[in-house]
Formats: C-alpha cells, sequence, structure tokens
C-alpha cells in the first residue's frame, strides 16, 4: 500500500481516484493540459527551495519550538506602550472572537451575515457612547490610518490642502500619515511645550493660514501628558475656518471627556485597548467618529452599518450606509479606498465594551491613571530620576534619566538582565529630551510589578 | 418516555434522495445589546487597585482639569457576564462563515481552510503577549519565523525582497502605488509620470490607492477574447506612463500568454509593472512574477496562505519587489547575518511606513505555518487542485441552462466570473436573485467588483479546499434555482426563505434624515412623539 495514495489532509481532490475522474469528467488527459496556456518560458522549471510538508503532529513541535525562542511580556514585567499596550482582556473577548462562525466570515450579505453586521453596528454603537457621538465606522488598519484618513476627509470637506498635526506623536504615525496624505496634502508640525509636553498655543496661532485644512493632536499625547488645552486648539482651528480632529485612547474615556465635548469634529483612535491581545502589534485596530452631520458622513471612505427594518415586521435588518461612497462602488471615484481592514478587532472591542459597562470603564480608567502615577512617583524618588514633564497624565509617562550619567540603553539592557521590559527609549526620536524613555503602566501592573521597577532601577543606577 | 404519537411498523431505511440542502439558518431574533441592560449588572470585575497605591497618590482623578474630567459615565449597557456571552454566541450563529458553507461563492477571495492548529499557535500568549517594541533578542522566534516566510514567498515569485506590513490587498496596492511614486521622484520624474494604468477587472482599491497617490487613473479595455488589449496599451503608454498593474490571471480566470509582451511595452515607455497576485492561489511552483516581467507583487496571506478572514481582517498583503526596489520597501525589514535575526532600518528611500510597527505577525505565523504543511510539492498540488476545481467547477456550469462565462472558451485557472445574462433574459431572474436564494440551500454567493463588465455577473472560486462531492452539491444548487427561474421564477424573486434574515428596506440606510449608523442615533430618530 502506497502512502502517496492518500490525500493531504487539506486537499481532498488530491486523491488519485478523484482527481482521474475529475480529468476525466472534463476531457483533460492530465493536470498539465489545465495549463497549457502558460508559455513554457514563464513555467517555473525548477522545485522550489522549500522545506518537505510536515504532518500536523510534526508541525506543532516544529512551531513550538521556535515560539519557545520568543520571552512574552507575561513571562517579564513590561513598561513598553507607546502605541501598543498591555491590558486586562476579559475571556468573553477571546471566547467570542475565536468562534469559527466570526473567524472565517468575510463578505457575506445582510440577510445570511446578519450576525456580522450586527456585531459591527453594536461595536459602532458602543464605542459611540464612549466618544459621545453619533457616527462610528467599521474599523480601519490602525489608529495611524484612521487620523490620516480623518485628515483627508478634512481636506475634502474645507476644500484646503494643509494639515497642522502635533509634534507630540508617535513618529511611526507621523510616517504614516505623510504617506496617506501626500502627494497633494503638506504636513506641517506643531511644537510642544518643553515644559508639560501639551501644544504650543503661539507655534500653532503662528502657523494657521486659510489654506489650514485641519489641525491635529491627540489627548492623551504620544508623551504622555493630558493635553488640557483641547477646547482653546479646537477654537482657534474653527476660528482659521480648520476642521478639528482629535486622536484618544479610548479606554481613558471611561474617566477623561470625550473630545467631542471639547471641540473635536472628527475623533480617532486605537481600539486594541479595548479587549484585544498585543500580538506582536497585530492587534492594532483603528476607528473614526464624528457627528451625525451628512457633510462628514458622506466623506467616509469605510463601511458604516446601520440599522434599517426588513420586509418582516418586527424584525431587526442591517446594511451599508451611503454604500455609493465608497470605492467599491465607484472605484476611483469614491472616497479614498476601503477593503479587508481589522473587523474582528471592531466586534471584540464592542464584546469588551459591552462586558465592562460603564462602571467597568470608570473604574478601569481610574486604576490605571492610580497605578501609573504611582510607579512615576517611586521612580523619580530615586535620585537622578526625573518625570520630564509636569503635567497631569494617564497611563504613559516620560522618564528623564540624564542626570545618572547612564544611556537609557544602558539602563534598559540592565533592566532585561532582571526580566524587566523598561520604557521605550525615545532617544532616537526626541534626541533633544536627553535620555529620556516612555513608560506605560496600565492595570495589568500590580503594586509589586512597579516596586520590582523601582528597586532594580535603584540596583542598576 | 415516548415523545410523539407517531408509530411505524419496521425500521426503514430514512430517504436522503433530496438534491439540495433542506437548510435553514439559525434566527435567534435576539435584541440589540443596549436591550439587554440592567442597571446594577456587570460582566467582569477590573484588577482592583492595591490600598497602599491609593493611600499614595489619592483618587488621581482630581488631577485632572474640570474641562477634561468625564461628566457623565458612558451610556453603555449593563449585563452579567453569561448574557454577553449568549448574546454574541446567538448572532454568531447568525453568520455563514466559510467553516459552514461551500464557500466558493466568493470568488476572487479564495476562501480556503484555515488549519485549526494555526488558530492555536496564533492564540498561544507566545503570540498574544508580545509588545512590537521588546527587544530583538527576545522576539527571535517571531523574526525567524518572519525571515523564513519571506525566503518562502521569494521562491513562490522570484522578487528579492517582501515586507509584510501592509494590512490587507488595499494596503499592499497602495504600497505599491507608494513605492511608484517614490521611485519616479528618485529619479527625478516624479511629477512627469502621474498617470496609472490598469483594467477594468483590476480591484477597486486598484485605482482608489492609485488615486490617493494622486495619479490619473487609466484602464486599457479588454479585448474580444477577455485579455487586456495589448495594442491599445501600446497606444496608452508615455513619458508619462508610472505604471501598469494587473492581475494574470485576472477574475475571468484566463492567462494572458503575452504577459511578458505587456510588461516589455511599459518598461520601454520607463514605466513600473506592478503584479496584483490576489489570484496568487492556482500559481504557485507553476509560473512567478519575475519571469513575466513584473517589478513587484503582492500576495493575500488571508486568501492564498489560509489566514482566515476574520470577517475583514486583520490581514497581510505580503508585497514583494525586485532588488532594485527594495530600498523603497516600508520598514523596518527583517534580516539576518547567519547567527541573529534583527530589523533592518536604513531603507534609504523607504516610502515611511504604511501600518503601525511590522503588520499583523498573526497572520504571518499563519502563513509560514501553513507553507510547512503543504512543502513545496504541497503547494503546488494546491495550485494543480485548485485549478482543477475549478475546470471542473467551469466545465459544469456551463451545462446550467441560462449561465455562461463570457470570452473565450477553453481553459481557465483559478476562477471565473460568470454571467446569468441569458437567465435574465428568459426569465427576468437577476444575478441579485439568485443570490438571496443561495443562501435557502446553504450556500454564500457573490456578484463580482465593479463595474459589471461581466452582465449579471457571478464569480467562483471553488480554491483547493472542497471536495468533488462539495462542488456537486453547490452546482446542484445552481442547477434547481435556474431549473425554478424557468419554472416558477417567484420562489427566486421573493428569496431568502430560510435564512436568519429578510430583505432590509435599504432606502433609509441612503437618506441621511432616516440612516441610523449607530443605537443612540437610532433612538433619537425614532423617538416617539
Amino acid at each position: 500500500m502506497s502512502v502517496q495514495r492518500y490525500a493531504h489532509p487539506y486537499i481532498p481532490n488530491s486523491a488519485p481516484e478523484v482527481k482521474e475522474k475529475m480529468l476525466a469528467e472534463i476531457g483533460f488527459a492530465s493536470i498539465e493540459d489545465i495549463f497549457a496556456d502558460i508559455p513554457g518560458e514563464l513555467r517555473l522549471k525548477e522545485k522550489m527551495n522549500i522545506p518537505k510538508a510536515l504532518t500536523e503532529y510534526e508541525l506543532e513541535r516544529h512551531v513550538n519550538k521556535l515560539m519557545n525562542k520568543n520571552q512574552t511580556t507575561k513571562e517579564n514585567i513590561s513598561f513598553l506602550g507607546a502605541g501598543c499596550w498591555p491590558h486586562f482582556v476579559p475571556a468573553v473577548c477571546g471566547e467570542i472572537n475565536s468562534r469559527a462562525e466570526f473567524v472565517t466570515a468575510y463578505a457575506g450579505e445582510p440577510y445570511e451575515d446578519k450576525g456580522r453586521f450586527q456585531a459591527l453596528f453594536e461595536y459602532q454603537s458602543l464605542v459611540a457612547e464612549l466618544v459621545d457621538m453619533d457616527v462610528v465606522n467599521v474599523p480601519t488598519f490602525d489608529w495611524a490610518q484612521a487620523a490620516s484618513t480623518a485628515l483627508r476627509m478634512a481636506a475634502r470637506i474645507t476644500k484646503r490642502t494643509e494639515l497642522l498635526i502635533s509634534k507630540n506623536i508617535h513618529p511611526d504615525k507621523l510616517l504614516i500619515i505623510k504617506n496617506y496624505t501626500s502627494p497633494d496634502l503638506t504636513v506641517t508640525l506643531i511644537d510642544f511645550e518643553n515644559e508639560t509636553g501639551t501644544l504650543d498655543l503661539n507655534d500653532l496661532k503662528a502657523k494657521l493660514t486659510v489654506n489650514t485644512a485641519a489641525v491635529y493632536f491627540e489627548n492623551p499625547t504620544f508623551l504622555g501628558s493630558v493635553e488640557v488645552n483641547g477646547q482653546m486648539i479646537a477654537d482657534l482651528a474653527h476660528g482659521a475656518g480648520a476642521i478639528c480632529v482629535v486622536g484618544v485612547d479610548p479606554i481613558s474615556l471611561g474617566v477623561m471627556e470625550s473630545p467631542a465635548n471639547y471641540g473635536a469634529d472628527i475623533v480617532c483612535g486605537d481600539l486594541q485597548p479595548l479587549g484585544v491581545h498585543m500580538h506582536y502589534g497585530g492587534g492594532q485596530s483603528g476607528f473614526i467618529a464624528t457627528h451625525d452631520d451628512p457633510t462628514f458622513v458622506m466623506e467616509y471612505p469605510s463601511r458604516l452599518f446601520g440599522i434599517a427594518p426588513t420586509e418582516v415586521e418586527g424584525e431587526y435588518g442591517f446594511g451599508d450606509v451611503a454604500y455609493d461612497r465608497t470605492s467599491f462602488a465607484k472605484r476611483e471615484k469614491g472616497k479614498e479606498s476601503v477593503g479587508t481592514q481589522t473587523a474582528l478587532w471592531g466586534i471584540t472591542a464592542g464584546v469588551y465594551l459591552a462586558t465592562m459597562g460603564p462602571v467597568g470603564m470608570e473604574e478601569v480608567g481610574q486604576g490605571i491613571m492610580q497605578r501609573s502615577q504611582y510607579a512615576a512617583k517611586q521612580l523619580a524618588a530615586i535620585p537622578g530620576v526625573e518625570a520630564k514633564f509636569a503635567a497631569p497624565f494617564f497611563k504613559e509617562f516620560v522618564i528623564d534619566f540624564t542626570q545618572t550619567g547612564k544611556t537609557v540603553k544602558d539602563i534598559n539592557a540592565a533592566l532585561l538582565a532582571k526580566g524587566i521590559f523598561g520604557g521605550v527609549d525615545l532617544t532616537e526620536h526626541y534626541p533633544e529630551l536627553g535620555q529620556c524613555a516612555l513608560y506605560c503602566v496600565t492595570e495589568v501592573h500590580t503594586q509589586e510589578d512597579i516596586d520590582t521597577l523601582v528597586a532594580a532601577m535603584k540596583s542598576i543606577l | 418516555m415516548k415523545t410523539s404519537e407517531g408509530t411505524i411498523d419496521k425500521m426503514k431505511r430514512i430517504p436522503r434522495d433530496h438534491k439540495v440542502r433542506r437548510f435553514h439558518q439559525a434566527k435567534w431574533d435576539e435584541p440589540v445589546i443596549f436591550e439587554l441592560s440592567q442597571p446594577g449588572e456587570r460582566g467582569v470585575e477590573v484588577p482592583p487597585v492595591e490600598p497602599q497605591i491609593v493611600e499614595t497618590v489619592g483618587d488621581c482623578l482630581s488631577q485632572l482639569p474640570d474641562s477634561l474630567r468625564r461628566k457623565k459615565r458612558p451610556n453603555l449597557p449593563e449585563i452579567s457576564q453569561y448574557r454577553v456571552i449568549r448574546h454574541y454566541s446567538r448572532i454568531s450563529q447568525e453568520v455563514l462563515g466559510s467553516d459552514f458553507n461551500v464557500e466558493i461563492g466568493q470568488g476572487t477571495c479564495t476562501m480556503k481552510y484555515s488549519p485549526k492548529i494555526n488558530e492555536r499557535f496564533v492564540r498561544s500568549p507566545k503570540m498574544a503577549e508580545l509588545h512590537p517594541l521588546q527587544d530583538e533578542s527576545t522576539v527571535q522566534g517571531m523574526l525567524e519565523m518572519t525571515y523564513q516566510l519571506d525566503l518562502y514567498l521569494r521562491e513562490i515569485s522570484g522578487m528579492d525582497k517582501f515586507s509584510f506590513q501592509p494590512g490587507s490587498g488595499t494596503q499592499a496596492l497602495f504600497t505599491q502605488a507608494s513605492i511608484v511614486r517614490k521611485y519616479h521622484e528618485s529619479r527625478g520624474e516624479g511629477e512627469q509620470r502621474n498617470e496609472f494604468i490598469t483594467t477594468h477587472f483590476s480591484h477597486p482599491s486598484q485605482a482608489a490607492t492609485a488615486a490617493v497617490k494622486g495619479f490619473k487613473i487609466i484602464y486599457v479595455p479588454a479585448d474580444e477574447n477577455g485579455y487586456p488589449d495589448l495594442e491599445a496599451l501600446k497606444e496608452l503608454v508615455s513619458e508619462r506612463t508610472a505604471a501598469f498593474a494587473v492581475a494574470n490571471p485576472e477574475d475571468t480566470g484566463i492567462y494572458n500568454s503575452r504577459i511578458k509582451e505587456f510588461t516589455d511595452v511599459v518598461h520601454a515607455a520607463g514605466g513600473l509593472c506592478c503584479y496584483d497576485q490576489a489570484n496568487a492561489n492556482g500559481l504557485l511552483g507553476i509560473t512567478r512574477a519575475l519571469e513575466a516581467g513584473f517589478d513587484m507583487c503582492f500576495f493575500n496571506l488571508h486568501k492564498t496562505f489560509s489566514v482566515p478572514h476574520a470577517c475583514g481582517g486583520p490581514a497581510t498583503g505580503a508585497i514583494g519587489v525586485t532588488a532594485e526596489l527594495a530600498p523603497f520597501l516600508p520598514g523596518p525589514i527583517v534580516d539576518f547575518d547567519g547567527e541573529r535575526y534583527f530589523y533592518k532600518r536604513d531603507l534609504k528611500n523607504s516610502i515611511g511606513k504604511v501600518r503601525s510597527f511590522y503588520g499583523v505577525p498573526p497572520a504571518v505565523l499563519r502563513s509560514y505555518a501553513w507553507v510547512r504543511a503543504l512543502g513545496a510539492d504541497g503547494l503546488k498540488e494546491v495550485a494543480e487542485i485548485a485549478c482543477l476545481n475549478n475546470n471542473y467547477l467551469y466545465h459544469k456550469i456551463l451545462q446550467i441552462r441560462g449561465a455562461s462565462a463570457p470570452y473565450i472558451q477553453g481553459r481557465r485557472l483559478e476562477q471565473v466570473r460568470y454571467s446569468w445574462q441569458q437567465l435574465k433574459e428568459d426569465t427576468g431572474v437577476t444575478t441579485y436573485d439568485v443570490q438571496r436564494r443561495m443562501v435557502d440551500f446553504a450556500h454564500h454567493y457573490w456578484t463580482s467588483h465593479h463595474p459589471y463588465v461581466v452582465p449579471e455577473p457571478f464569480t467562483l472560486e471553488p480554491t483547493e479546499s472542497y471536495s468533488m462531492a462539495e462542488l456537486d452539491e453547490y452546482i446542484a444548487a445552481l442547477t434547481h434555482i435556474s431549473q425554478e427561474a424557468y419554472e416558477n421564477p417567484e420562489i427566486v424573486k421573493t428569496a431568502p426563505h430560510n435564512s436568519t434574515g429578510h430583505r432590509v428596506l435599504e432606502s433609509v440606510l441612503d437618506d441621511p434624515d432616516q440612516w441610523c449608523i449607530t443605537w443612540r442615533a437610532y433612538l433619537k430618530k425614532t423617538a416617539q412623539e
């Protein structure tokens, strides 16, 4: 009995009898006949240099061996954030987002994939409560791309081409925004105050022009400080006829005011904190929110799912709102482009918010602030170590090691040897700050974790 | 215990000779989640803060200026954990995922089997609990798999370097357009080369993303056989040509054997050639981007490489380029020095970035595992069987009354864009009617991308994942519906009958005064006087 008589488990019709039967049915002598249209010079002659197949058990052993070379943030104590953050993920989130119905679905219609439409409509609705706005989109790729689209929306609405962006944003996000907004829009950076990390209002005033389409800032800022002048920035933007776009960390909104209530016209952010594991950066997922104003709604490139009646009395139905906006309907004449983005993380964020509820969101926000302030206070009590900015912050803060005479790189290497992932080294992107690191502390950190960090730091410095 | 009054004399075989599945989708009639709220309930407890922390820092909220302090709790529902689970489990049953139906009706999307072992890998803490800015020494396993997958994709495509940063096919198309622009800018021709040539069969995002990058979109028409018209292309190229982007085969499944002449024409005019390999499933180990003259290509890991579609992402459009274009890729890129894996960050002409960090690493892990489960021979077998399945399906569909496959009759590779034009002319039944009726037999069915170059279109892509019996089941359902259309069209036109939902009264979705994009908007707009 030859093993080759059996099909690969993933390829049922590779069973020889089936293959022969199918070839006979269509009148081909061999599989090669199917490829007869491909000229010989375009055919791959040699065998690909790819290792031979592994059985499932061999694969499990092999991949686990590779994965065991990774050390996780759970096996160590990690204070890394900067756009991807450790948060408590309720088991409910993983249960729902691993259901095969959601995992293996794609693009069904509202009557057969009703659950997909409903879950995403509910996610939109739940995030809408958090941001206190009436319109939220089906998720984009990530916060950076959500911000890019929000800015392009603003440019289309104002018919202007200049974007003013706070310098206090993630440098990678700036690269993405620049890529998504060039060549037709220009980006000008606005300084931040050295003392507080908040936006330099004088610099903003100086740079606003009659061609400013949008002013973009974040709250909390990339370097952690809370932007206390949100309303003033929004007023300045509006005074110049520009749109105010604010990026926000949604997990802060149980305790922090929504940007919608201090002048934001468009709010965007990342859903990853809402029940999505970090996945080495694969958990990022962007959202955009606006008021229910058709001028804004019609500029979204994204799918927007709405609730509607069906032909059956008493039945909820769901479907695409204003589908003709999209590139699916209009190609290059639609609004930017839409396609596969991060729907499953949107569904997950919905599950998270439904599970946490209003009290949970307030408690988690407050608990994060308490832990992060505690950590900053303990660290800053170490001789030579300082909190960089004198401003309130949410979960991230900058620690300045310049006075210790040691580099962040060396400190982080020493921490790593003790099983601690130190804060993100800022020296490459913000050399002007000196030897600074961005620390992230959330509800996943216990007092013991923080005290361990502080003790380790003392022993290193 | 007797449960019914019915009796029989003798146990007999239960007749199972019906040709189409007697299906009914789950219908839970579940409320919208806000309607489940019961004040005082909660779904999970938040990790408590230690008393000593509170003692040290106080309530902290008072540190926020009043303008930034949330005044009112968000109006989220309050629901116990089990009820949340039941809600989402129920509505999940109202989704027709590809683990349930014979998902060959979503052509162009390669709805193949996503192996369960790979789902276990990505849900391991060894993947899920990694932070993208960890020290490279702590993620050597992840980097090794990324680098090795790059090597495998080079083998499959002939390209010299891959980036896994783009988060889908659409973002890969955007990345291609970004590279095209940057390449011409680097040669001082950025302003001049502003025309991007593609075809009507290309994915809508092809034209849409190139337009975002400031290009004027030019379409090469199809000739009578369904190929892009080479003579027309010759007329269209000029010193303004930035790039030509095309799939081969396109959604018709017809392989353009003169593709090298196309890329030669574009290169002679100074343009770049971009290969959309969303349709690569039928080509693994058969033919490559390099020999056909392309400068870059991309593979959708969520199509060809088995990553599940997840209701629409997260996903990956892995983009590969020639050595000349490698410095233009979005960074950083994983490299290997013989001892350790590391990130190469000095890409001198890099377009910057398109997605945060490195893209979607779980998709890379799944694809790596999938390639290792197949090996070189298995990958080629995937292509062969996918094409065999498609030609089998093609052969059978053409026997269905009212169905056709426009353009040249002969071989088709991975998929076919079919037409019900004849059915519509004969019976008035449209492709949308068939689409709604198919779900009554448990099948998902899709039309095609816009524009409908093929009238009354439907696009089927069987992949390698479904058995002959399953293909026969799908064919039987289409045959049955065709027969219904000729004999009793009303049953088709009034479908669906057995699905969760029914036809949505869509006009409200296009009216700003009536559309309700969130529950709160719905409550406001439908408030009773």
